[in-house]
């Protein structure tokens, strides 16, 4: 069903982190842009769909003074908004928003670190565009932070601030189908594997609380109204986001799952885990008993690799991109 | 990221250097000549092994691990495990400390890698202190120790949920990244393959608490199954065996973490670099804190006083025709080994000068080795008759 291409290298290796491989695609100058972190590096590398132009940049986190040791890059993702295109950063001290290039960055947020170190790890992870303007990020107390987007410019602002987890946020998704008639739009994990449902605004409401069974979900999407989580046990579930009811539930991988990514137009699913799996599943919504199928279509063994990032370069999932831990190059799968 | 990593990255590190000077020192048990002399006794292998534990798993030391704190860099953590294999009689050249280091570290790695579950962490560090308990089971004081910081390690960590131990293991696993120093032994094993990198198995047992994959169950709106159906998982995996143990004593049951040495086979530990990959070259002034850390760990090791009568026994560990020969051309060097540490030269002098300031501010005083030849068996033997 797919076949390999030819891998990009790029300058350094993938780091273990979750969902770590962030693409953009770009088709008025056909171009997609990719994103890997290595520790306290964010690779860019902008590839040309001719196969024949690969430009490099590297995005260093942001150090608030010379005396603290580097940060670590926890996340790094692109948000597209319908004004603008943004690459947000997340790391143990803060929080940085670029241009989707890399070129400059437009807007810096400090996490609050206490004075004395405490055994509760200080960061920010879990990155989403959600609605007309807004950016969500969470931090490692289950808070997410919802900053507002100007149309143009560097004028963000944190406008408000969400609690409705207890525990570290792994990831945070918004609706992708693109359907204006979902009730809630947006989704966040944390490392209980409790999931919160919300509906963006001026005042974000939460809708839903999914619990979850003190195995982190590492990994989560929102899709026609169905979240999609993958966790630490290496299990896929459906559910209806709205009502928490359970649709399905899939034994898929041997280790915990770094990363799962649907493609909007046609409904496939990809996970990718630490066993060296990625795997293509299709998701098909019935109308009729409001259920949700879930088909294996296809499997991908990347040999020795722990996988941290997995993603469909496009809406269709014609082709898709993978990062594993150690490995200096994102590999891509195409359809035959 | 996590900030509980160093009292588990030193008892793991720690463990597997005990291992290979465990084996080193019983290799040297043999003399090529088959003559009494230059030969290790078993009191002498004893002592130094009490010694280094006793370092280790010293209170003050331990307690300052237990501290929260960010793990820093490599120099940093060979600077104050170089201080621990010190507490001995034993003195290793910096050639041999870097081989050392490595063969820890690819260890360590190995099993950070291959760890079945996140808090399985736990139990390779287990496995580790159970190896550790039985070298010392002669001396009474020093598995007293070890077992009171395995009493710590349990208080602290055992609640931890599981998210907690996947960041410490991927912040060790960012700290290990790039790593890919060939060791003889993974390599006649078959756990790395000739590119350095570890080998992933897609067969076996799936670790405790995780399903076979293969199974997908569909479920109708009041959660009641449905249907089922299975997929090809293109692994061979079989149900989970059983739990290992979490209490002090017990049966750990995944065997990362045990001693995988055997006693004679020394070229077990060859080890060969991949030599595009620099570990740790980009000169970076050492934070702050960094150095704060270096002085309160070094400040909380026991210094045992070596008593003047005694030379220190010099080990050259892994002997290969490029260390004899930079041995012998940088003669004059081996004065200043005795300084404990000696730091490759590097562009930032400043770092290099404290980093040595504060190592030597906690070494013994020390005489010079009378003798200089560049051949190992020749140093071990000139030091035995001098005493």
């Amino acid at each position: 069903m797919y076949h390999k291409e030819k891998s990009i290298q790029i300058k350094n290796s993938a780091s273990a982190l979750y969902n770590n491989l962030g693409v953009l695609r770009i088709a008025p100058r056909s171009l997609t842009y990719f994103t890997v972190v290595h520790a306290n590096v964010v690779n860019m590398v902008s590839a040309s769909w001719d196969g024949l132009n690969y430009s490099h940049r590297q995005l260093q986190s942001k150090e608030p003074n010379v005396a603290t040791s580097t940060s670590l890059i926890m996340q790094a993702a692109f948000c597209a908004l319908p004004s603008r295109d943004l690459l947000v950063v997340t790391s143990q001290k803060g929080i940085q928003i670029y241009e989707s290039d890399g070129s400059t960055m437009v807007y810096w947020h400090a996490l609050d670190t206490p004075e004395t170190p405490t055994d509760q790890a200080v960061f920010a992870r879990g990155i989403s565009a959600v609605g007309k303007s807004y950016i969500c990020v969470g931090d490692s107390c289950g808070a997410i932070l919802v900053f507002d987007v100007p149309s143009k410019g560097s004028n963000i602002t944190l406008s408000d601030v969400l609690k409705g987890h207890k525990k570290s946020i792994t990831d945070i998704a918004s609706e992708c189908s693109g359907s204006q008639e979902c009730i809630a739009d947006l989704i966040s994990a944390d490392d209980g594997g409790n999931l919160c449902v919300w509906k963006s605004g001026e005042t974000f409401q939460r809708f839903n609380n999914i619990p979850g069974f003190d195995i982190s979900c590492t990994s989560v999407k929102l899709w026609k109204g169905t979240a999609v989580a993958g966790y630490g046990t290496g299990q896929i579930r459906l559910y209806e986001a709205v009502t928490g009811i359970l649709h399905a539930e899939v034994n898929a991988h041997a280790r915990w799952i770094y990363s799962l990514d649907i493609a909007p137009f046609s409904g496939l699913l990809l996970s990718a885990a630490e066993d060296s799996l990625v795997r293509v599943w299709h998701l098909s919504i019935k109308p009729e008993s409001l259920s949700v199928e879930v088909a294996h279509l296809h499997n991908e063994c990347v040999t020795d690799t722990q996988i941290c990032g997995a993603k469909f370069c496009d809406g269709d999932g014609y082709a898709f991109a993978v990062t594993g831990y150690d490995l200096s190059e994102i590999i891509r799968y195409t359809q035959s | 990221m996590s900030m509980r990593t160093l009292p588990l990255v030193f008892i793991n590190l720690g463990g597997e250097m005990l291992y290979i000077l465990d084996q080193r020192l019983n290799a040297l048990n043999t003399s090529e000549d088959n003559s009494d002399k230059g030969v290790w006794s078993e009191n002498d292998r004893k002592r130094v092994m009490n010694d280094i534990v006793g370092s280790m798993f010293s209170k003050d030391f331990m307690d300052e691990l237990l501290k929260p704190q960010q793990l820093y860099s490599h120099r940093t953590l060979k600077t104050v495990l170089t201080r621990i294999a010190h507490a001995s009689i034993m003195r290793l050249n910096p050639v041999s400390m870097d081989r050392l280091y490595e063969l820890m570290v690819m260890a360590f790695k190995y099993q950070i890698f291959l760890c079945p579950r996140p808090k399985d962490l736990l139990l390779i560090t287990y496995n580790h202190i159970d190896t550790i308990r039985e070298i010392v089971k002669d001396t009474p004081v020093v598995v007293n120790q070890v077992d009171e910081t395995h009493r710590k390690i349990i208080e602290v960590y055992s609640s931890l949920p599981e998210g907690e131990f996947q960041l410490l293991r991927q912040t060790l696993l960012i700290f290990f990244q790039d790593m890919h120093i060939r060791v003889s032994l993974f390599l006649k094993i078959q756990v790395q393959n000739p590119n350095g990198r570890f080998a992933l198995s897609t067969s076996g047992p799936v670790p405790h608490g995780i399903e076979v994959p293969g199974l997908i169950r569909m479920f109708d709106g009041k959660g009641r199954e449905i249907r089922r159906s299975e997929f090809p998982s293109e692994g061979s995996y079989s149900s989970s065996v059983k739990e290992g143990c979490f209490e002090l004593h017990g049966d750990r049951v995944i065997r990362l973490g045990m001693n995988m040495y055997t006693v004679n086979n020394p070229e077990e530990t060859h080890t060969s670099k991949d030599t595009s990959v620099k570990m740790d070259d980009t000169p970076n002034l050492l934070a702050k804190e960094e150095l704060n850390l270096l002085a309160r760990l070094m400040g909380s090791m026991k210094a045992e006083k070596v008593p003047k009568t005694e030379t220190g026994f010099w080990i050259n560990m892994f002997p290969t025709d490029q260390e004899e020969e930079e041995a012998g051309t940088s003669g004059v060097a081996e004065e200043s080994l005795f300084e404990v540490i000696n730091i490759q030269a590097m562009q930032d002098e400043q770092v290099t000068t404290e980093l040595a300031r504060i190592a030597g501010q906690f070494a013994e005083e020390e005489d010079p080795p009378l003798n200089l030849s560049s051949s190992k068996g020749d140093d071990l033997l000139a030091m035995m008759d001098d005493l």
